[in-house]
């Protein structure tokens, strides 16, 4: 075994101890407790919660490579700003309102300001973008097991599977919120401390933030060289209208996604929500403002460490990478597999544009490429696990409240006592573990697509219709349930009549398929708006509850309301 | 609170918004998109200015614009007399 594999052992051994001890102490015996921890979470906690929940395995694992290999370096801000601003909607436009009406859903909130169709269709919208994404996560759990504990991807998944199901089901929201704490503390050392020293080592200043600076102009003359458009460039790689609509769509779907909307319920009053974003969104810009500077320190050290380097002489870090296929020769088409490295012999002279380096693998291999020590790695890993289970057990929860609580309680059996709907929730919750497990030993193709595309779905069906709901008392059910159907229809139709096999690839004006949720998302308020005015107002009583969620503090018709008095 | 506190608290609070709106769109949409090629003229400690707005500059801008947000709804809270939230849990 290598000093990294034992390093990686010891991190994974003594951070899962943790998240199962703090899991342990954390359980519940309440329908409350499970769904939304009792509302008892005090807004740091649930700050730390919310980011562990929204970073998964693709903002730890895969976004810095994004940026610096995607595209020209500039073109990777669309999910620097879109995945971050989306939380100033959050936090002005939705939480202290939702947390104010209470429940547990949105397909409650849904349903209890329109109508029991929309609540459906908000269940369903809710379950498959859930499952989406989780599925992404156990397959990158898999993922960290293969490539640094050398294990199959099934066993990986497996001990990933045991662990989730053991704090989930037994401590519902309020194990998961707590772990969720443990494992954003894992996950932002590890990925803080690999940028830090690299930043000192190339720069010497240790603020990362500040210190890629000194390395940008190095860098454009370096791409520039090459016959790419420079690093700094603006739309190097997407253009102005694409850069806006990709924006919005990340912006707009990430204030509309189920998994997120819910942290706000768990904490302790509406004041506590909107601390609840600040704070969320302070630990976020930790990291997100981290990732572009190792996109520019990796791709610099990259690029210097490969152009115009005798094969026989690369780096290790170089020869591990591809190894497992990572690095490879560059594919002949866009999207296809390169030729292995092993097939070019020992004496060729490498250039940059002759070798594919996968996204993946630059968080992963940075401190390898930085020359950092064993435990380092070891600790990258186990943050990235931490990422990756933080995300699953949260999507696992929306689904599992869907279930019990949307679908089971309200509609099949609404005389249910605490105790079988708590049953109903720890069964559903272990069914959809199962399901994800399955998902994640086995992706299908289009999966990494397939979450890219359920922003732009989020931002089209869910979106408008929260917004209006609270800020338009005469918004109707059947003018929400019309403007949700019409922009999730449209979204769909235009990702699927864009897809290469149609051969209308370039789309209408050129919009990017990923960014056209900012079109369905503008679809659906016009739509919303219009029917609208011409179908039956909200009852008195409705338009007077919306009227009070407006105003923290106590007001009598939002209590009635909760206790079902309405 | 009374009818015309009530529209009063509320038409601050949509003020409030809207001028964060404003800045959160100019920062992200404005200085890291739209603008962004006359402002990577200017170089600040290495970075191109409009690059810089639209990998740390937006993002730092968010932060402080809900910072600013909870500040003020808590002042405006106080200011209307709401001091008691409701801590209990109200689901049904």
């Amino acid at each position: 075994m290598s000093d990294i594999q034992t390093w990686t052992l010891i991190f994974v051994v003594l951070t899962f101890s943790i998240y199962i001890f703090v899991a342990y102490r954390s359980r519940v015996s309440t329908t409350s407790g499970f769904y939304v921890a009792g509302g008892g979470i005090p807004a740091p906690a649930n700050g730390a919660a919310i980011a562990a929940d929204w970073m998964s395995a693709a903002s730890f694992i895969s976004m810095a490579g994004i940026i610096a290999f995607a595209g020209n370096g500039y073109g990777g801000s669309v999910y620097l700003m879109g995945w971050t601003g989306g939380y100033v909607l959050l936090a002005l436009l939705l939480a202290p309102y939702l947390r104010k009406f209470g429940k547990y859903t949105i397909p409650d909130f849904v349903g209890d300001r329109y109508n029991e169709t929309a609540r459906m269709v908000a269940v369903v919208a809710a379950i498959v973008v859930s499952f989406v994404y989780v599925a992404g996560q156990m397959a990158g759990v898999g993922l960290v097991f293969t490539r640094f504990l050398k294990v199959d991807t099934t066993t990986g998944v497996v001990i990933g599977m045991a662990i989730v199901f053991f704090y989930a089901v037994l401590g519902g929201m309020k194990g998961i919120t707590w772990t969720q704490v443990t494992q954003y503390s894992v996950l932002i050392i590890a990925y803080l401390i690999p940028a830090v020293a690299v930043s000192a080592k190339v720069t010497d200043v240790p603020i990362p933030q500040i210190g890629f600076g000194t390395i940008l102009a190095e860098l454009d003359a370096l791409q520039t060289d090459l016959g790419i458009s420079e690093y700094t460039a603006a739309f190097g790689s997407t253009n102005m209208l694409n850069m806006l609509l990709i924006t919005a769509a990340l912006m707009f779907g990430t204030a509309g996604l189920p998994h997120v909307i819910v942290r706000f319920y768990t904490a302790k009053s509406v004041r506590a929500a909107r601390y609840s974003a600040l704070w969320a969104l302070f630990f976020i810009a930790l990291l997100y403002t981290t990732a572009p500077s190792v996109a520019a320190f990796s791709k610099l050290q990259i690029i210097q460490d490969i152009e115009g380097t005798q094969l026989s002489q690369v780096p290790s870090w170089f020869n591990t990478w591809a190894d497992v296929g990572l690095i490879t020769q560059a594919p002949e088409a866009p999207g296809a597999v390169g030729a292995p490295i092993s097939e070019l012999p020992g004496d060729t002279v490498l250039s940059y544009s002759d070798v594919f380096v996968n996204n993946d693998i630059i968080v992963l291999a940075s401190p390898e490429i930085g020359g950092l020590p064993a435990p380092i790695v070891g600790l990258v890993a186990a943050g990235a696990l931490a990422a990756a289970l933080s995300t699953a057990s949260g999507l696992l929860l929306v689904i599992s409240s869907s279930v019990a609580n949307d679908v089971y309680y309200k509609k099949i059996n609404p005389q249910a006592t605490e105790a079988r709907q708590l049953l109903v929730g720890r069964i559903a919750m272990a069914g959809a573990i199962v399901v994800a497990g399955y998902l994640g030993i086995n992706p299908p193709g289009f999966v990494a697509q397939v979450v890219a595309l359920a922003f732009g779905l989020a931002a089209a069906s869910f979106f408008p219709i929260l917004v209006l709901g609270i800020f338009w008392k005469n918004c109707t059910a059947m003018g929400a349930t019309a403007g949700m159907l019409a922009g999730l229809l449209t979204t769909m139709a235009y990702m699927l009549w864009t897809i290469d096999i149609y051969g209308n690839g370039e789309g209408i004006f050129g919009i990017l398929e990923t960014g056209f949720g900012t079109i369905g998302m503008l679809i659906n308020f016009a739509v919303t708006i219009i029917v609208s005015q011409f179908t039956p107002k909200p009852s008195p009583l409705m338009q007077e509850l919306v009227e009070e969620i407006r105003y923290p503090g106590k007001t009598e018709l939002v209590a009635q309301h909760a206790q079902g008095d309405v | 609170m009374d009818e015309h506190q009530r529209r009063d608290y509320w038409r601050r609070n949509l003020r409030l918004m809207a001028v964060l709106l404003t800045i959160w769109a100019l920062v992200s949409f404005g200085a890291g998109i739209l603008f962004v090629e006359p402002l990577n003229e200017i170089v600040i400690a290495g970075f191109p200015l409009g690059f810089w707005f639209a990998q740390q500059g937006s993002i730092i801008t968010f932060v402080i614009l809900i910072a600013v947000y909870v500040t003020r709804m808590d002042k405006l809270d106080a200011e209307f007399g709401i001091d008691e939230y409701e801590e209990e849990v109200h689901h049904s």
